[in-house]
């Protein structure tokens, strides 16, 4: 098993904690560091798999560069929309996911 | 049900992610190697390290697009900033003060030797323009820097100027031949200098994203 | 068993530790830290795939800017005093 397929496969369990936490946490912040850990495992699946007989890829390399950048920029966005939506109800949790607990305690 | 539901997205996440492991373990060897189509066209390309060929020239439409999406990721953040008055800067503990003096412009130079090493060897419009936003938090934390939400004219021109540059130099080169084809004489210095102006843009937006979104602390 | 191979597996379950960690600790601030703990061995991850100019952004950006950004926004939401999840 070369290292590119290994560092493959922890891209692809990182992408499954990413996802899981994405999905299944209500806090928006640790949605955000969910997403930022599924795009750090996409990455690695990227890279790992393009050099998963040894070699050393430029391309997928130039595209995770890419990647990283725009991730950035995708979670500062996200986090100036999230203290919006704190200003603006007073909890940094999605109305729906609130409403959702709200049911589940009555 | 609602108590089962993370389990359950916990358990689906799983059962993907060794379905992922199972299909990159059965892949077939390489159908496409580009790795020696680069090699191959690096000597036309302007610089000597592939991946700097790649980004600026191979695939420079890509990064032409990215420099867009992070201006426009800066717009959205400025326009949820709330006040517009400029946040003034509460200086710190001067020990930070005078590491933020000493660093800030040594942090410039490394930005600098980035940006020009990055034809021959690992650095970049990236690498560099991470380092100058990384300067300018530390000033902003060290309270010589005042957060803004209304930047003023020159501020806003070196926040434009690398997608302008860029794009000046793609429609200059259109009339020779396809999109950001460079002619092979041309090469070497039209990347510098796109490379020089997305430094300076890319640094100033993402220290832009930074203190556009914190506010001063009482 | 190589070094390599020793020092892969060694990252990769420190990655994935840290990654887990980062969304279920109750704190908040913990893990934020832990993101950027995640950043930093996203790098050394990216230098043993042969990629010094990712290892590069991911330091500076990734784990740097990303985490500075992070932190303040749960500086900020502690400043409200908002009951965390």
């Amino acid at each position: 098993m070369s290292v590119g397929l290994l560092y493959a496969l922890a891209g692809a369990a990182l992408f499954a904690i990413g996802l899981a936490g994405l999905l299944a946490l209500p806090h928006l912040l640790r949605k955000i560091l969910a997403f930022n850990i599924l795009g750090s495992g996409a990455f690695l699946i990227l890279v790992g798999l393009g050099q998963r007989d040894g070699s050393v890829d430029p391309v997928p390399q130039a595209m995770v560069l890419t990647g990283i950048v725009v991730a950035i920029a995708a979670t500062a966005l996200a986090l100036a929309l999230a203290r919006q939506l704190l200003e603006l109800t007073g909890r940094m949790q999605l109305p729906e996911d609130r409403a959702d607990a709200e049911t589940d305690d009555a | 049900m609602r108590r089962v539901l993370p389990v359950v997205i916990v358990a689906l996440a799983a059962l993907l992610g060794v379905a992922l492991a199972a299909a990159m373990l059965a892949l077939p060897p390489h159908a496409v190697r580009l790795p020696d189509d680069v090699a191959a066209n690096i000597a036309v390309s302007g610089v000597a390290h592939p991946i700097t060929a790649v980004l600026l020239n191979f695939r420079g439409y890509d990064t032409l697009l990215e420099i867009a999406v992070l201006l426009l990721a800066l717009f959205g953040v400025l326009a949820l900033v709330k006040s517009h008055a400029a946040r003034a800067a509460h200086p710190a503990h001067p020990l930070l003060q005078t590491l933020a003096r000493l660093l800030a412009p040594l942090m410039v130079l490394v930005a600098g030797y980035l940006l020009w090493v990055g034809a021959s060897a690992p650095g970049g419009a990236f690498q560099a323009g991470a380092v100058l936003a990384a300067a300018g938090v530390l000033l902003r934390l060290a309270g010589l820097l005042p957060a803004w939400a209304a930047p003023a004219l020159l501020l806003r021109v070196g926040l434009v100027l690398g997608l302008l540059v860029f794009i000046a130099v793609a429609a200059a080169v259109l009339g020779h031949a396809t999109l950001l084809t460079y002619p092979p004489a041309l090469a070497g210095g039209l990347i510098l200098t796109i490379e020089a102006a997305l430094t300076l843009s890319i640094g100033l937006t993402l220290a832009a994203l930074y203190l556009a979104s914190t506010e001063v602390r009482p | 068993m190589s070094a390599a191979l020793a020092f892969d597996l060694l990252i990769i379950a420190a990655l994935v530790w840290s990654a887990a960690r980062a969304l279920i600790v109750a704190d908040l601030f913990r893990g934020v830290v832990l993101f950027i703990v995640f950043g930093l061995l996203m790098a050394l991850a990216w230098a043993r795939l042969g990629a010094p100019d990712i290892a590069l952004a991911e330091a500076a950006i990734g784990a740097g800017l990303t985490g500075a950004l992070l932190l303040d926004a749960v500086g900020h939401l502690r400043a409200k005093r908002e009951p965390e999840a």
